[in-house]
């Protein structure tokens, strides 16, 4: 395409102007001064992210690994945790969060009241409440189990000893977590919303359901759009919930990808395989990074 | 839908006042039904909220050997467990202040390197206005995008051919990376705010680029820093990962570290882990709530990383 340009009889770029475009609308030692700001960033980028990243690659570059991988009955169980997890974990979570957010737009000094404690799961470190959590659930001497005893007389199973009770009580302890997080961000979409537009639906006589359906979902389809897909992309790598409330267990049926590939690493000792575990998500994490990279950048409601 | 919207103020302007009245009582019924409706949503919120943190206090006030009991509330709820954490009167506390002082510097080391590397490259790409900037702010993006605990084990592995394991430094680092994406994005979108006039005429009588940069975009961005500064200080106190792999020895380790080793073994006291549970809890929420306004100003820009 330039050959072509050239022939036409446009002006050959010369090697200074080259140089001129590198350096932008900047003069003299200024672009020298630019240069040096970013540096530290390129650094850390370089050193940090694409150095890991060209070397997981490469650890993971081998095909038996993958064979190894799949075959595994950890991985297969594992596989299903992270669907069951994105359907309910990642959807029951931002749906709730639209609906409070809603909730919080309410006037009154007390629905400020409950927000300030309603954002406290969110404050709190995830390591201590996942722990509590975990001691919570305890089939014997657990918080829940006491009060289920008390108030209705009825012996509670023992939570963290059967597959899809655990999964539950991870996914609701997840939910639990980052459901304040998400409801602060929707609510603050939901701010942003002109209060114009509702005055104008309400002359239409959009109200209750109807104003949300035709009024506020639309608007904020996008954003809620974008909160999706980025909450199913931290979830795949969420640790802490998985180890400290089930902590993979019982007997390794509870386990998410992070989880999966640090116990192949570093409780089995075969790092390669972690990374397989890992990179084998590749498939769907990409797409889904490129969809959201092209949203964050036109999203209207900045993320 | 469009005949009712046409209808309805006529409707209510020709009414006759019984029926007029009716309608205020719907009304009236109306709004206590929402209200009932909006208290028993806060009341299981409210539940649903606290229960886990309620547990963290009850169990941290049992008295020795009570915790394996099948009540609600301790009888008698003693503070002794906090003493003897605070006293670091259990071995497996011994190192428990100097662990503490390893997760505020660790903490205090990612605020104010994300702080820095974060403005720098925001006065850069968006204040100077460096061409390809928009690489920068990709690079930025695709860090944000990608799960900290994906790189977690080629980072070991690299940080471990280097030597670094069990130093703070290495944590730092990781910790500094994941952060700064969220800084740029928030300090690129703040700086939109403040007219570039200011820069071209300061440039006009003579200031440097690092002039500039400390006299006038810092103290601009201020409340910018605040918020960021808030975000990195949390987010260095929630993380584990990094933490767990690269920090083993009792005198490298951060709280978080020394807590889960407390969990994983059999011996475990409860009451003390809870108490050392929510101490390390107290200072993060002392913050959240000291900036709770600046943070939710940028968090209609930007996202927590989880």
């Amino acid at each position: 395409m330039t050959a072509s340009y050239i022939e036409v009889g446009g002006p050959v770029v010369p090697r200074q102007s080259l140089w001129r475009y590198w350096r932008g609308g900047l003069r003299g030692s200024e672009f020298a001064w630019a240069v040096a700001f970013v540096i530290p960033y390129i650094a850390v980028f370089l050193a940090f992210v694409i150095y890991p990243v060209c070397y997981g690659v490469w650890m993971g570059s081998q095909p038996h690994l993958y064979a190894e991988v799949f075959s595994d009955p950890i991985y297969q169980k594992t596989v299903v945790n992270t669907l069951l997890f994105v359907a309910f974990g990642v959807n029951l979570k931002l749906f709730f969060a639209l609906l409070l957010s809603g909730f919080f737009m309410r006037p009154g000094w007390w629905v400020k009241a409950l927000l300030m404690v309603f954002v406290l799961p969110w404050a709190v470190p995830a390591l201590p409440t996942f722990i509590s959590i975990h001691w919570m659930l305890n089939g014997e001497w657990g918080l829940l189990n006491n009060l289920l005893y008390i108030l209705f007389g009825i012996d509670g199973p023992s939570w963290l000893n059967e597959r899809w009770l655990a999964l539950g009580a991870a996914v609701c302890s997840h939910i639990w977590k980052w459901l304040p997080f998400w409801t602060v961000i929707l609510l603050a979409g939901r701010m942003s919303i002109p209060q114009e537009i509702y005055d104008a639906a309400k002359v239409d006589g959009a109200t209750g359901l109807r104003r949300f359906l035709h009024v506020t979902f639309p608007l904020l389809a996008n954003l809620y759009l974008v909160l999706t897909l980025l909450a199913t992309i931290f979830l795949f790598g969420d640790f802490n919930t998985i180890t400290f409330v089930t902590g993979g267990g019982p007997a390794n049926s509870t386990h998410l990808l992070a989880t999966l590939g640090i116990r192949d690493a570093f409780d089995l000792a075969q790092p390669r395989l972690g990374v397989a575990a890992v990179l084998s998500a590749m498939p769907v994490m990409i797409p889904l990074v490129i969809i959201l990279m092209r949203k964050l950048k036109t999203a209207e409601v900045q993320l | 839908m469009s005949t009712t919207t046409a209808d309805t103020p006529l409707a209510t302007r020709s009414a006759s006042a019984p029926a007029a009245q009716a309608m205020r009582r719907t009304a009236r019924r109306w709004r206590y039904l929402s209200n009932a409706g909006a208290a028993v949503i806060s009341a299981v919120l409210l539940v649903w909220t606290i229960t886990p943190i309620y547990n963290m206090i009850m169990v941290s006030l049992e008295a020795e050997g009570d915790v394996f009991s099948d009540h609600i509330w301790p009888t008698p709820a003693s503070p002794a467990s906090f003493g003897i954490v605070v006293t670091q009167g259990y071995w497996y506390l011994e190192y428990f202040w100097h662990q503490f002082g390893n997760s505020v510097y660790m903490a205090a080391m990612v605020t104010l390197f994300t702080l820095l590397i974060g403005s720098l490259t925001s006065f850069s790409v968006g204040r100077m206005r460096i061409r390809n900037g928009w690489l920068i702010t990709n690079a930025a993006l695709f860090t944000y995008v990608i799960p900290a605990s994906f790189l977690a084990i080629p980072f070991y592995l690299i940080m471990q051919h280097y030597g670094l394991n069990n130093n703070l430094w290495s944590v730092i680092a990781a910790l500094v990376t994941f952060a700064t994406p969220y800084a740029i994005f928030i300090f690129l979108e703040y700086g939109r705010s403040i007219p570039l006039e200011l820069d071209e005429s300061a440039r006009i009588d003579g200031a440097s680029p690092i002039q500039i940069y400390f006299k006038i975009y810092l103290p601009l961005m201020a409340p910018a820093l605040v918020a960021v500064g808030t975000y990195a200080l949390l987010l260095a106190w929630n993380e584990y990962l990094y933490q767990f792999l690269l920090l083993s020895n009792k005198e490298s380790m951060t709280v978080p570290v020394a807590l889960a080793q407390f969990l994983n073994s059999d011996v475990a006291p409860w009451n003390y882990m809870m108490a050392t549970a929510i101490i390390y809890a107290l200072p993060p929420v002392a913050t959240y709530y000291a900036f709770r306004n600046r943070m939710s100003s940028g968090l209609t820009m930007g996202g927590v990383k989880g």
